[in-house]
């Protein structure tokens, strides 16, 4: 009597895998798909940047100091068009900005990814452990998370100096707590669901448990988190290098090239600073959309 | 509401006193203070009189003993730099960083607030769409960015706000601590729009989500089938009920203000006390940097006690739930 409407309902979820209705739901949101597709044709361009680029606006052969401050459009006397003009040193912005762009997502992916697995083992650590162990963590986590990150990372480079490994530690000092917390608010869940009852009761080891059994339901709040955070990271990474404590000018980030056009926007040659600001905008911004659809389409409670 | 109080005051001492040994053993272990302090031209000689002079050659627990003394009397060292008593240095700032903190704050209210609600009223429509757009821009808008912008159009295109051309920007670039004294508002507006922009965001939002959800409530509908007008039923019932939540949240958010009124204040040239850390940070100018994170720790600190006590009085639920568990 009662039995048709219960078989029913599972075997038509069954047609489409998880990831598939994850994709389809995805798309359905037209700006969340301009966020994406700018994105990818930013990594690509970064990727390409010493194919596309007119120079390598590092290597000092390639650069001339007599088309320094040109404006956006005018011809350098390589004979190229510097369609977003040249900054104080002579070199081409355009390319500058693709180059740039490659250290900054560099710093904020590595960054993200680094902190998100020690964020995550620490945390599941917490959850698993319980009692005093997860306590202590916690309180670090919340002391962590009191203080904002700015403050925390401009202390830290402070003490360990310039360079890209000691920019990486400090945004991964910053942001691992965030991880912690969020692996272990829905490890805590999962623990008491019955399929981790099940492999208890198989017999299986607690680490396999943990990481094979766990962690992979715990994934999708993580994503989102890495999302957020690595928009966040590549934010941090340009502030810290405008206020001239991030990275030196030999790895030039975009934060790096808006901090050199700082001086020249008072006489009114913004595009030093505005064209690589621009492209920092854009990259946080489609991050930032990409991750509040990936958020809308993983919760839960917003399924129809 | 005393044995609250008092639990509470209890953890606020000891973040404080965690602080106090992590800030002293950051910066002495992850950094070595010796080669932060010298200049590369000095000698062997001269690095070995600098490190008794400061009492850096002793061991890691006798040095910890005499910050720990100098602490308790309120004495953090000189600033190598400006040769004042860092402590003194610091609170000498205080007032402008509290200055700009507070206008931002004020802004972010005047602005968000009215924002929000209109989102939260009548969400469907087209302006309020605009506004929540608006709203996640300025969640990814880099700070520091903005407050280029800002110059660039207001000053130097424009030429309405003094953040510009002659005035404390120029004694910046030229790497000078200007010592402007504040004239007015046209000097406050540029830099306090720039740090309020994030706080507007939140603002909205939070106004928004809090309108939507004080809408649906009963005592709204209450009030409108005693035949209040939509303007009192929105100025009295919800605007009460969504005030809770947004003052806790901005009093939360004003240490914020002043940890990111460093970039604001280094772009303004503003002279408060972010700027002069990231003086000293360039400078490495060891004490100040140790009194501006103890001073930003103990306000954070008190201003969370604050927040927390005045929220457990306007919501008993908080100091209970706080006691059962």
């Amino acid at each position: 009597m009662n039995s048709p409407s219960t078989t029913v309902i599972p075997s038509a979820a069954t047609t489409e895998t998880p990831f598939k209705r994850f994709v389809r739901n995805f798309f359905e949101d037209r700006i969340a798909v301009i966020g994406l597709v700018t994105l990818l044709s930013i990594i690509v361009l970064a990727l390409l940047a010493p194919f596309i680029t007119p120079q390598n606006p590092y290597d000092l052969a390639n650069v001339d100091l007599m088309d320094s401050r040109l404006a956006p459009g005018s011809e350098t006397m390589d004979g190229y068009v510097a369609w977003l003009g040249t900054d104080g040193a002579g070199r081409d912005l355009y390319s500058a900005i693709l180059y740039g762009l490659r250290i900054s997502l560099v710093v904020g992916v590595l960054s993200g990814i680094i902190a998100a697995t020690v964020g995550m083992s620490i945390g599941l650590i917490a959850a698993y452990a319980g009692g005093k162990v997860e306590s202590v963590i916690m309180r670090i986590v919340d002391l962590q998370l009191s203080l904002p990150a700015i403050l925390v990372a401009l202390v830290l480079v402070a003490a360990l100096g310039k360079g890209v490994d000691k920019i990486i530690f400090a945004l991964i000092v910053v942001q691992w707590a965030y991880y912690a917390r969020t692996v272990r608010g829905s490890a805590l869940v999962e623990r008491n669901k019955e399929y981790v009852e099940a492999a208890k009761s198989l017999g299986l080891s607690k680490t396999r448990i943990v990481f094979r059994h766990i962690l992979p339901n715990c994934l999708a709040p993580i994503i989102v988190v890495l999302t957020v955070q690595t928009a966040h990271a590549i934010s941090l990474e340009a502030t810290l290098s405008f206020l001239g404590v991030g990275l030196p000018q030999t790895e030039p980030s975009l934060g790096v090239l808006i901090s050199n056009g700082f001086q020249y926007m008072l006489s009114g040659r913004y595009w030093i600073s505005f064209f690589p600001g621009l492209a920092l905008l854009l990259t946080i911004v489609s991050i930032n959309l990409v991750g509040d659809r990936i958020r809308d389409v993983l919760n839960p409670r917003l399924e129809k | 509401m005393l044995s609250y109080f008092i639990r509470r005051l209890g953890q606020a001492v000891l973040v404080i006193a965690v602080m106090v040994v992590l800030v002293f053993f950051g910066v002495n272990v992850i950094g070595d203070p010796i080669w932060m302090l010298i200049s590369p031209e000095m000698d062997q000689d001269a690095i070995a009189r600098t490190a008794s002079e400061l009492g850096l050659d002793k061991p890691i627990t006798e040095q910890f003993y005499h910050y720990l003394k100098g602490l308790v009397q309120g004495d953090l060292g000189r600033s190598f730099v400006h040769g004042e008593p860092a402590i003194r240095l610091i609170l000498t700032r205080m007032g402008a960083t509290m200055e700009l903190a507070v206008a931002a704050l004020l802004m972010a209210i005047v602005f968000g607030l009215p924002l929000g609600m209109y989102a939260g009223l009548y969400p469907n429509r087209k302006s309020s769409r605009w506004i929540m757009a608006g709203s996640i821009l300025g969640f990814s808008l880099p700070t520091f960015w903005v407050g280029l912008m800002l110059i660039m159009l207001f000053s130097v295109m424009m030429g309405w706000l003094p953040a510009s051309g002659r005035g404390p920007t120029v004694e910046f670039m030229g790497f000078e601590s200007s010592l402007f004294t504040i004239a007015g508002w046209k000097h406050i507006a540029l830099p306090a729009i720039n740090l309020a922009l994030l706080k507007i965001s939140l603002i909205i939002r939070l106004a928004r989500a809090g309108t939507r959800e004080a809408m649906l409530m009963d005592y709204v509908k209450f009030a409108r089938a005693k035949g209040l007008s939509h303007g009192l039923i929105v100025r009295v019932h919800v605007l009460k009920n969504i005030m809770i939540p947004i003052i806790t949240v901005l009093g939360l958010e004003f240490g914020s203000l002043v940890a990111f009124s460093v970039v604001t204040e280094t772009i303004f040239s503003w002279p408060g006390m972010g700027k002069l850390l990231l003086e000293a940070i360039q400078r490495l100018d060891r004490p100040v940097i140790v009194a501006y994170i103890l001073v930003v720790v103990i306000l954070f600190v008190i201003i969370n006690l604050v927040v927390d006590i005045l929220y457990s009085i306007l919501d008993p639920r908080v100091r209970l739930g706080e006691a059962k568990g």
